[in-house]
């Protein structure tokens, strides 16, 4: 897959990990890990770059006497898969169309 | 692998990077491996499982910006020794020179080269100029009475509007030939020097 389109889904994933409440890293590629596979470094090159364009805020708090970082999802990152859904809507109807003569056959 | 002996073997491949960059991300894969080992893996599986040093250490360096690893670089370089500074400055004759000799050469390369080019668009202005003071002094030679030398001098005047219009073509090809040339020529340049930092 061309590297762009992945980073790019790859963001939105994360995005999607922390949607529904606050998460941390671990968790993220667990929950991820049914649908897409992910490494620990990929994970915090994302999050970092996340972090940077403001789609989600880190937190440090106590778990098991260390810490650890907890990430929250922005309203700018919410945006972002909202956009998101509305791009792919019409990528699925491309894609509908390119494939149309394999699902006849 | 332990955990402690995973840390101090990463962070000594990353000696070379910003400190805060890597303890930042040191403090990370820390924190993965506890979270591992929280969820029912061996210390050795929970290592095992964020990936191998290879991959771990070749990402953090493509992340981090070219500018940053230089700029750390230069910061961190340890002071001359007194020796050195003496064979430096003992060597100044023949270094020096060999650099300024080496910059010469490159410079008069780009000089021969947009010389010609110039040389070239010199030839087609003076046809242009040719051209068109052939044509008027032609006719006016040919208005005051000189009809013989004024019709020749017409003819080289159309003559030169022709040969100018096929020059102009001529030297639009060179000149882009020259720009993709000194293209080529700075790539190059460039290129080796990557490669000595790379060494």
């Amino acid at each position: 897959m061309d590297i762009q389109l992945k980073r790019g889904l790859l963001d939105v994933c994360v995005l999607a990990a922390i949607k529904d409440g606050d998460s941390y890293g671990y968790k993220i590629i667990k929950d991820m890990k049914p649908y897409v596979e992910m490494s620990e470094s990929t994970l915090y090159t994302i999050l970092k770059r996340l972090e940077l364009s403001g789609m989600l805020t880190v937190r440090a708090a106590e778990h098991g006497g260390r810490l650890r970082k907890y990430y929250q999802i922005t309203d700018v990152g919410l945006g972002r898969i909202e956009s998101f859904k509305e791009e792919w809507r019409e990528v699925m109807c491309i894609y509908q169309f390119v494939t149309k003569e394999d699902n006849l056959q | 692998m332990t955990k402690q002996d995973f840390i101090a073997e990463l962070r000594a491949r990353l000696s070379g990077l910003p400190r805060r960059d890597i303890e930042e991300r040191i403090d990370f894969y820390i924190e993965m491996i506890d979270d591992r080992m929280e969820d029912g893996q061996t210390e050795e599986e929970a290592v095992a499982g964020i990936g191998t040093l290879d991959e771990i250490s070749s990402q953090i360096i493509s992340d981090i910006p070219f500018l940053k690893i230089a700029k750390e670089k230069v910061k961190s370089k340890r002071r001359l020794r007194v020796w050195e500074v003496v064979l430096l400055a003992l060597g100044s004759p023949i270094w020096l020179s060999l650099g300024i000799a080496a910059v010469a050469v490159i410079l008069s390369v780009y000089v021969v080269l947009w010389s010609a080019i110039i040389s070239l668009w010199a030839i087609f202005a003076s046809l242009v100029a040719c051209a068109l003071g052939g044509t008027v002094a032609g006719v006016l030679f040919a208005v005051m009475g000189n009809a013989l030398p004024g019709i020749a001098t017409v003819g080289a005047g159309i003559f030169c509007t022709g040969a100018s219009i096929f020059f102009f073509f001529c030297c639009k090809v060179a000149t882009k030939g020259i720009i993709r040339l000194t293209g080529i020529i700075a790539l190059s340049i460039k290129k080796c020097f990557i490669r000595k930092e790379g060494a």
